[in-house]
């Protein structure tokens, strides 16, 4: 599983690093991720300075500007811990492209490596360190896809860890949909720079999904499920996609944190 | 095909793309005949660690043969020239048009055969030798369907992926004298190479592409299935090779791994039915092969991604178009949209640098980098970073870091709302405070932001924000927050 997980056999510290459309649109989803890793017993840092990780500009052609804001991420986690990411796209950029966006500076580059070294994504975290017994979950019958983003695949090589944690649960049946590899349309600016070809590639991945029969999806990348959601919601149909931590916090009955201890 | 055709022009790619996506008959064909390719390629490469060596490889053959671009193109030029092949070099397609003229009027050839290239596409040969009543009939049966449709191609690999069994019946009806309809595909093989035939014994000139250029040796291998691009170089007395200069590869060694890595990536076939290794014109004693051989070399632009270090990786490119097979965005517009020679992927990366940057720069923004051209280029070409780059230097006036010189249309999608934005975004982002309270306001806000969101709320609901962000939700969660290690100074 890469990238690799940080040598700690059990980490009792993690950084959580919510990303800013979890912040901003998607704050379940950073909940129930942070409930999943409390459960297990691990102390959730977060980080209150942190912002984004200069994504969106990066791939628009702005270097400059996602570096100022990177530069903005690199003093928030200086102790040792893993950083734990519920996105692949976001775990993507900072573990291939901080090091490169900051190879000018000796100094920053090495701590933008040391950052990347320590970044894994959400499922891939689950899978690889947590060990969470997964066996005494709820065990409803429920037939699920799953939509893998891009960098997941591609750059984090997390479609395993996605599928490890569905397979891992009882109750849950992956449905498999047509083209499953292929984009949903996001893309980031893309999404609003060719609005006609995002929503034709959106409304396939839907079709392909809905086709499956099944009642949810989840994903572990919220760009992607803003753009998936947001046209459902358009076309008026109940089907919605989550993100994997709050299927799993849901299956595995853990309280939500705000309920919490 | 619909009846609107895409204009042939990169500026419009948008306009052609918005009708090409609206129509479900083209989406169904165009997504079938990817299918179809896509299937094909991915069970020549059942195993990924066996591709991936076999593209290390390729891609350090490539790598090598560019970063010793100038002594192999001399190296290469020596070599032919003692086989006695003319080489000639052509700065742009004004040059490339005029060499072949003055062959062409120096043997008072009046009809040209030519195989399948897309660097005579790229010169739009066919079109100037019409100025001068040469008649240059494409002899690749796709490309043939497309010359006598007055239409173009929309596949590097498959130049008439666009045209269904229907149109090929109704084009030959029209155009091959005494065809008659039918839409049997076979009959229309048969119909369509029979016409060619006597082009063949009659055309004074050949005209082919090359794959690679083997400077060891002087070397021009052609790779194709249909037997035209055999006819086209040997029958004629006359064989003209055209290519771009870094087809170059310095070894015949080098041939055996690029070869296998193009044919599985661009038809999923183990080898083709035809290998031309091309050595030369017909020799004393030799009874059959052209009596003179040139071969153009053309630059038209790739100087300039040579010139480049973070532009340079786009020359590796073998042209089998296994990333536009494997693009979702190629698959949804179709070849044509792009209205460049080369479409797809590579197109978008090598189009601004035959072209410009201004006139295409729309065609880098055109990708959602989901990185399928990436995983599946033969080469190893990192296209996601190619079309950021271009990005970059799409909306920069001056070169940028890592850039010598400024790209021809550098700047070309500058926008000062653009680039006002991202300033803004920067000063947002990179100062937690001023975050924090921009999210604590559009939260409280949610309700005002507009309904319609330009690009975005066409086929969605409009963006909202949470409630609660989840840095107040977690706040709230506990009342003591652990300490603030706020050492972000606003970094800009």
């Amino acid at each position: 599983m890469s990238p690799p997980v940080p040598a700690l056999p059990t980490p009792r510290d993690v950084y959580f690093f919510a990303t800013c459309v979890v912040d901003m649109f998607e704050p379940e989803a950073g909940l129930d991720a942070i409930a999943v890793l409390e459960h297990a017993g691990l102390r959730v840092t977060f980080p209150e300075a942190q912002t984004c990780c200069g994504q969106p500009a990066y791939t628009t052609g702005f270097p400059e500007e996602a570096l100022r804001v990177a530069r903005a991420q690199l003093d928030l986690f200086p102790e040792p811990w893993p950083i734990v990411v519920p996105s692949g796209s976001c775990a993507g950029m900072i573990h291939h492209h901080w090091p490169r966006l900051f190879a000018h500076d000796a100094e920053l580059s090495k701590r933008a490596r040391d950052i990347a070294s320590r970044v894994v994504e959400f499922t891939d975290f689950v899978v690889g360190t947590l060990g969470l017994d997964l066996a005494d979950a709820d065990d409803a019958p429920v037939k699920v896809a799953l939509h893998t983003s891009c960098s997941a695949r591609r750059e984090m090589d997390t479609l395993r860890s996605g599928r490890a944690v569905l397979a891992a649960l009882p109750g849950v049946e992956l449905a498999h949909h047509d083209h499953e590899s292929e984009c949903c349309g996001f893309g980031g600016t893309f999404s609003v720079k060719h609005p006609e070809i995002s929503a034709a590639m959106a409304g396939d991945k839907l079709d392909a999904i809905a086709a499956t029969g099944c009642s949810t999806f989840v994903s572990a990348d919220c760009g992607c499920l803003l753009n998936l959601n947001s046209t459902l919601a358009k076309r008026g149909t109940p089907l919605r996609g989550r993100h994997v931590a709050s299927f799993l916090r849901e299956r595995l009955r853990i309280a939500s944190v705000e309920h919490g201890p | 095909m619909s009846a609107v055709r895409p204009v042939a022009d990169p500026l419009a790619f948008k306009d052609n793309a918005r009708i090409v996506v609206a129509d479900p008959v083209l989406r169904r064909s165009f997504r079938g005949a990817m299918d179809f390719l896509t299937d094909k390629r991915a069970a020549q490469f059942p195993d990924v660690a066996g591709f991936n060596r076999l593209r290390a490889l390729g891609e350090s053959i490539r790598q090598y043969a560019l970063a010793n671009l100038p002594q192999l193109l001399g190296q290469l030029e020596e070599r032919l020239a003692e086989r006695g092949v003319h080489v000639h070099w052509a700065e742009n397609a004004e040059d490339a048009n005029r060499l072949f003229l003055e062959i062409a009027q120096r043997h008072d050839a009046k009809l040209m055969v030519k195989g399948k290239s897309m660097v005579s596409e790229e010169i739009e040969l066919n079109h100037r030798m019409a100025e001068h009543g040469i008649d240059c009939v494409e002899t690749d049966m796709g490309e043939y369907i497309l010359q006598l449709d007055h239409d173009r191609p929309s596949h590097i690999i498959m130049p008439a992926i666009h045209k269904t069994k229907e149109d090929v019946a109704r084009i030959f009806a029209e155009h091959i004298p005494g065809a008659g309809y039918t839409e049997d595909v076979n009959e229309l093989i048969a119909i369509g190479r029979r016409a060619l035939r006597d082009k063949f014994a009659t055309a004074k000139i050949g005209v082919s592409g090359v794959n690679f250029l083997v400077a060891e040796t002087g070397s021009i291998v052609l790779v194709e299935n249909e037997g035209n691009g055999r006819l086209s170089t040997t029958v004629p007395d006359v064989h003209i090779a055209i290519t771009g200069i870094e087809k170059v590869i310095a070894k015949l060694e080098h041939v055996a791994p690029l070869f296998t890595l193009l044919t599985r990536s661009a038809t999923g076939q183990a080898v083709t039915t035809y290998l031309n290794v091309i050595s030369g014109p017909r020799r004393e004693g030799e009874k059959d092969g052209p009596r003179e051989q040139h071969l153009i070399l053309l630059d038209n632009g790739r100087t300039q991604a040579y010139r480049e270090e973070r532009f340079r990786a786009t020359l590796q490119c073998i042209r089998c178009g296994a990333c536009m097979n494997h693009c979702p965005v190629y698959a949804r517009v179709g070849g044509l949209s792009y209205g460049t020679t080369y479409p797809g992927p590579i197109g978008a990366i090598i189009s601004p640098h035959l072209m410009n940057l201004e006139s295409t720069r729309d065609l880098p923004t055109a990708s959602s980098l989901c990185g399928a051209c990436g995983e599946v280029c033969p080469v190893g070409i990192p296209i996601p970073d190619l079309l950021m780059r271009l990005r970059e230097a799409a909306r920069h006036d001056e070169p940028v870091a890592q850039q010598r010189k400024a790209l021809k249309g550098q700047g070309g999608a500058r926008r000062m709302l653009e680039v006002a934005a991202w300033k803004g975004w920067r000063l947002v982002y990179a100062n937690s405070r001023i975050y924090r309270l921009v999210t604590w306001l559009a939260t409280r806000c949610r309700r005002l932001l507009p309904g319609r969101q330009a690009g975005w709320t066409g086929t969605r609901v409009a963006l909202r924000p949470a409630p609660r962000s989840l840095r107040e939700r977690l706040a709230q969660r506990r009342p003591t927050p652990i300490p603030m290690d706020d050492t972000s100074k606003p970094a800009a």
